[in-house]
């Protein structure tokens, strides 16, 4: 569904991707992780075309989006949900307005219909009872799942976390990790989840990629990854206390 | 619209520091060009949005804006422009008075406004005030990804937010110059009347007699210039932010200064085109 050739990308002084190339299928949780500075955030803004690879291409389906312009870009861009790592909600709009927001501007519903979806994404997630409340009175937590109630309105086909669980305790992190696998499982959503929190990837992704210096050094199943002789995967595992002698299991969220 | 999307979320632009000082020059001219013509495009993009306004949504963010820009500023505006109307009437009637004219200082404080005083003076206040704002609000949005988060929804940011602003300050500028004229006018009388000794009825009589209808025109056509002046700049240094709260603050600073030097040259030119 989405796929990755050869894509080289060079910001400031240096490159930040060299020669990704990886696929994700359709339905899947496919979790990218590393250390900070690898290029994860990269390759997640390249899906989207908020950054254009100086080589290689990012096919989404059967579209280009590395070369799509004007209303084509829009008509990809359509098919993503993205929760951005800070929320990115609109701070002059209560919750309930800011997931209302896409609603609202793209479509002819009635006010009651909205309300109704809004209603229904925020309890989904939830936050009934923060409908009225602005971004600024809330948790960054509640903020990231009102931004995810926000991102899935318009029933994407794909969703992209940028840094989902980042900043948030460790209840808060498991309770998106959650959703996002229960969206997954309900609606048969395309996720694709950046973060360097192994513990979501391993509890609920289908497949984890680690990049490293801009280059995909393992791909695979969670209990594949956990097993990678990689030295890189090997630290990364022990820098959050990932043990790699098998007695490690797959959480049921 | 389409094409607008690439437009407000640029991609970052490094690059090295430049060898000489007349490298430096050339990319600080090349940056110049680049900015102008980036602010253009904003400009007709925002005018190509116009066709939205007869929606409801559009018409209500629009109504907000000129009660943000418009209604809000009335405070500052009526205390700057009474005093620069006493100020005018006073300074020019000391110097008449040595010749015995000082009832001709009611055509000189309504000409003065009108042409220039009243068009420039609510520009500059509202430069500082609502153009700095805008520019933060703005430039606050895209390190917060704010913007970038509109674009991906699919919600034009340039219909969305410049558009209600552009029209807001194109029609409020005019309406607070002609509000800023009128009591400047009404400072100038109350200083004629009680330090100068020169009667309402012959100070209005002056004042109306010199001025013409095409020194109100002009006056108010530069207003309306101004106010598209300080929204298309304020829009593109916010969108054109960079660094979180340094870049912000450097937008607004940014916004208040190109805006006042924008309003001097095109008031300049105006003036040039209309009265030579």
């Amino acid at each position: 569904m989405i796929r990755f050739e050869h894509v080289r990308k060079w910001l400031g002084d240096h490159w930040v991707l060299e020669d990704v190339s990886f696929e994700i299928q359709r339905g899947e949780i496919f979790f990218i992780v590393g250390p900070s500075g690898t290029g994860k955030s990269v390759t997640l803004r390249h899906m989207v075309r908020l950054l254009t690879p100086d080589d290689g291409r990012v096919m989404i389906g059967e579209d280009c989006v590395s070369t799509a312009r004007g209303r084509e870009l829009e008509r990809i861009r359509t098919r993503f949900g993205v929760l951005f790592q800070s929320g990115a909600l609109l701070e002059w709009l209560t919750v309930a307005e800011n997931v209302a927001l896409p609603l609202r501007e793209l479509t002819e519903l009635e006010p009651a219909a909205i309300e109704a979806q809004v209603r229904e994404k925020l309890e989904l997630v939830g936050l009934p009872d923060a409908m009225d409340k602005y971004p600024s009175e809330i948790s960054g937590g509640m903020r990231k799942r009102a931004a995810l109630a926000r991102a899935i309105i318009l029933k994407p086909e794909i969703m992209l976390y940028d840094e989902p669980t980042s900043g948030l305790d460790p209840v808060s992190a498991r309770m998106i990790d959650a959703l996002i696998a229960d969206m997954q499982a309900k609606t048969g959503i395309t996720s694709i989840v950046v973060t360097h929190d192994l513990h979501s990837a391993l509890s609920i992704g289908t497949r984890i990629a680690m990049l490293f210096d801009g280059r995909v050094i393992e791909l695979a199943e969670p209990a594949a990854f956990v097993q990678s002789q990689v030295s890189e995967v090997c630290e990364f595992l022990d820098s959050q206390y990932i043990t790699r002698r098998g007695d490690w299991e797959r959480k049921a969220l | 619209m389409g094409e607008l999307t690439a437009l407000i979320t640029r991609e970052p632009v490094y690059r090295p520091p430049a060898d000489t000082r007349r490298s430096e020059l050339g990319r600080r001219v090349l940056d110049l060009v680049r900015n102008c013509g980036q602010a253009l495009l904003l400009l007709a993009s925002a005018i190509g949005c116009m066709r939205f306004i007869f929606q409801d949504r559009s018409r209500d963010r629009i109504v907000q804006q000129m009660f943000a820009c418009g209604i809000k500023s009335l405070g500052v505006i009526t205390i700057v422009a009474m005093f620069t109307g006493m100020i005018l009437a006073l300074q020019t009637g000391i110097e008449l008075r040595k010749f015995g004219q000082e009832v001709n200082i009611g055509a000189a404080v309504m000409v003065s406004l009108l042409r220039e005083m009243g068009p420039f003076m609510t520009a500059l206040i509202l430069a500082a005030s609502v153009g700095s704002s805008f520019a933060a609000q703005m430039g606050t949005m895209t390190v917060s990804e704010e913007i970038p988060a509109l674009e991906l929804m699919s919600i034009d940011p340039v219909k969305f937010l410049v558009m209600p602003r552009l029209i807001a300050m194109a029609v409020m500028t005019p309406l607070l110059s002609f509000y800023c004229c009128i009591l400047g006018v009404i400072g100038g009388g109350i200083v004629g009347a009680t330090q100068l000794g020169v009667s309402w009825t012959s100070y209005i009589d002056n004042a109306t007699r010199y001025a013409e209808n095409k020194d109100l025109y002009v006056g108010l056509l530069k207003a309306f210039f101004f106010g598209i002046i300080i929204t298309i700049v304020a829009c593109h240094e916010g969108f054109a932010t960079r660094q979180g709260a340094v870049g912000v603050g450097r937008a607004t600073r940014r916004t208040v200064i190109l805006s006042f030097l924008l309003i001097l040259v095109v008031g300049y030119i105006v003036t040039r085109i209309f009265y030579i």
